[in-house]
Order: C-alpha cells, then sequence, then structure tokens
C-alpha cells in the first residue's frame, strides 16, 4: 500500500464544471502539497501547456521541483493509425503527482495500474 | 482597369513577402541534450555564418530562448524561406538545482541555473501557444521516443495546427534507432540526420523550405 501518501480523485463530472485556471490551480495546488492527484478524465492540450508553463512558476530550490503525470488512454495506446489520422486517444485518467515523490509512484505503479484498470 | 489589376496584384505580393516574413518564426523544441542547440548554429552558420548559443552536456545549458532572425534559406528548386529560428530550452515538468551540482557546479550557480532553467520553459511554453509558426521538434534517436514529455508536446503543437518537422538526431551513434521515431510519429515528416556532424542537414533544409514556406 501507498504509505503516506495522499490521492485525491477529481470526477469527469467535476472537471467539466472548471475553467482552465480552476483546473490548474486546483492540480498543481494540491500536488504541491505532497498530494498526488488523479483526474477521470485527461486534460486538454492547451490546458498541459499552460500547467507546465505555472509548474515552472512554482518551483523553488529545496521546496516544490515540479510534477510527474503519467495517462492512461481511453483502451490501448493509440495504434498506427489512428496516430496516422492524428488521433491521440482520448485519455481516461491522468495522475499527476510531485516529482520528487514519483519514485513512490513507480513503486506502487501496479497498484495504480490495477486500480485504473479495475474501474 | 488592367493597370488597377496589377496593381492590386503587385500589393498583395508585397504584403504577402511582408506578412510570410513575420509569419515564419520557427522554435526548436524537444527535451534536454536532444541537440537543439547544435542543430541551432548549424542551421545559423550555414546561413549566416554567425552563432547562437553554447553547446554543453550540461542538461539546461539554455535556458532562455534564443532568437536569430531573417536567416533566408533556399532549397534545390530555387524556393526560399525567410525565418526566424527560436532555439528554446528543454521542456520539461521538472526541475531540481541538485542535479546541476552532480556536475560539479557549487550551489549558489546550480540554484541559479535552475531558476533561470524554470523561467526559459515557462517562456517556451507562452512563446509556442503565440508566437511559433512552425516547429522543429528534435529527438535524440538513441532514447525511446515514447516518453510523456514527448507524446504531450507534440499533442500541444498539433492542437495548434502547427507545421512540425520531427528530427530524429545522433544518427552518427551507434544504437540509433531513427526507425523508432518515425513509427511513433507516422503524421508526421521525419528527418534522421546528425546535427553534430552535418550529415544528411541538405534534406531537413529541402523539408524545411517545402513545409514552412
Ligand atoms: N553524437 C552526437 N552528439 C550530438 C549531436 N547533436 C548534439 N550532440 C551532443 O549532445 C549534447 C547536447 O547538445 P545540445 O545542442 O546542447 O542539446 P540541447 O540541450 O537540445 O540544446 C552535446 O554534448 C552535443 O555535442 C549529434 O548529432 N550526434
Ligand atoms: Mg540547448
Amino acid at each position: 500500500m501507498i504509505q503516506g501518501v495522499q490521492i485525491d480523485l477529481i470526477s469527469a463530472e467535476r472537471l467539466d464544471k472548471m475553467t482552465m485556471m480552476e483546473k490548474i490551480r486546483l492540480i498543481l495546488d494540491d500536488v504541491m502539497e505532497g498530494n498526488i492527484v488523479v483526474l477521470e478524465k485527461g486534460l486538454a492540450p492547451e490546458e498541459q501547456s499552460k500547467l507546465i508553463e505555472l509548474t515552472m512558476r512554482e518551483i523553488t530550490p529545496d521546496g516544490f521541483a515540479g510534477i510527474e503525470m503519467e495517462t492512461y488512454p481511453a483502451k490501448e495506446k493509440p495504434g498506427f493509425l489512428d496516430r496516422l489520422l492524428g488521433k491521440t486517444a482520448q485519455a481516461r485518467l491522468t495522475v499527476i503527482g510531485p516529482a520528487d515523490q514519483m519514485k513512490t509512484i513507480k513503486k506502487e505503479k501496479d497498484f495504480i495500474t490495477a486500480w485504473v484498470s479495475s474501474r | 482597369m488592367d493597370f488597377l489589376f496589377r496593381a492590386r496584384k503587385k500589393i498583395s505580393k508585397f504584403l504577402k513577402a511582408f506578412f510570410s516574413k513575420r509569419q515564419s518564426r520557427i522554435g526548436i523544441y524537444g527535451p534536454p541534450n536532444a541537440g537543439k542547440t547544435t542543430l541551432a548554429n548549424r542551421i545559423v552558420r550555414d546561413w549566416t555564418g554567425d552563432a547562437l548559443g553554447p553547446v554543453s552536456e550540461v542538461p539546461h545549458e539554455t535556458r532562455r530562448a534564443r532568437r536569430k532572425e531573417g536567416i533566408v534559406i533556399t532549397g534545390n528548386n530555387g524556393g526560399s524561406i525567410t525565418i526566424d529560428i527560436v532555439d528554446t530550452p528543454g521542456v520539461t515538468t521538472k526541475i531540481d538545482y541538485k542535479e546541476f551540482l552532480e556536475y560539479g557546479l557549487e550551489k549558489d550557480e546550480a540554484v541559479k541555473r535552475a531558476r533561470e532553467a524554470t523561467e526559459g520553459v515557462a517562456e517556451a511554453m507562452h512563446w509556442l501557444r503565440e508566437d511559433i509558426n512552425g516547429v522543429i521538434y528534435m529527438l535524440d534517436s538513441t532514447l525511446d521516443p515514447f516518453l510523456q514529455v514527448n507524446i504531450m508536446m507534440v499533442g500541444i503543437i498539433e492542437s495548434r495546427s502547427l507545421p512540425v518537422i520531427i528530427v530524429a538526431n545522433k544518427i552518427d551513434l551507434p544504437d540509433a534507432a531513427p526507425q523508432r521515431i518515425k513509427s511513433a510519429f507516422p503524421q508526421h515528416p521525419v528527418i534522421s540526420i546528425s546535427g553534430l556532424e552535418g550529415s544528411n542537414v541538405e534534406e531537413l533544409y529541402e523539408k524545411m523550405v517545402e513545409y514552412f514556406g
């Protein structure tokens, strides 16, 4: 089990009601507290771009060191044809955590994957 | 009538030249150490004779986006493009100054470098949304192209409908596998080069004229 790490799940329904900046602020504030955020729905490219930019602005020496992000696609990886057509499968789940804690997450990756696939 | 028509044609040609000059701002993006600055320097040197910025094996040597304006690249068929080339810091989602300590930097210097790097990445992301008209996305072909950050960046670039040429760099190295990059991004042209040795850069220049023109 993951010890001392809080995982916050944000539902697709809640995400749909939020503006881009509300989502990013929620994610960053949560991750900066050391928590792992699981979004039930992937972020749009525009939101990902802004998230990277704002993450960079929050980094401090010996403090917040940035994020790591892992997305779990709807089914499998998009096939060759999907990619040829420029389709990047709508991500179902996005896991975002503090970069300095990702070792814990990597270790528990099987757990997260199992949890993701059982939903 | 005829005169008016010709005058209008001339004006539109003038406007087109004027705007296309402003429009072709090409950003070189990609993860740290892919060889972006090496290529940017080569492009600038090949077409203007100057240099752009220092190259280093220490990640984040390029902390601020560097720009060289008005580079004219001419293709084999005589067509040419005028571009501003923007060398950006490697995009990443995390930066820890402690990594720089491993390269023998003092703490003060490492902290300063990390701060500059974060500003540079933020700036590069901002530019991508506001100021860039075409992208060269560079990858080290000895490494796995399927990293989250690459998939994400290419997704962001696609969502802005920017033309993108993917460069599979470092093909001079024995374990280079540019084919892996081609199968990862079949929707975009992929050009294999060695930015360091200069092999196959002509093909890249041809593609740039064709694609960014
Ligand atoms: N073998 C090889 N090394 C390269 C090539 N291009 C760049 N490098 C090296 O990779 C390191 C990073 O290069 P740099 O241009 O600073 O990468 P950047 O961080 O993407 O700007 C340096 O040590 C370069 O000499 C290449 O085509 N082949
Ligand atoms: Mg560089």
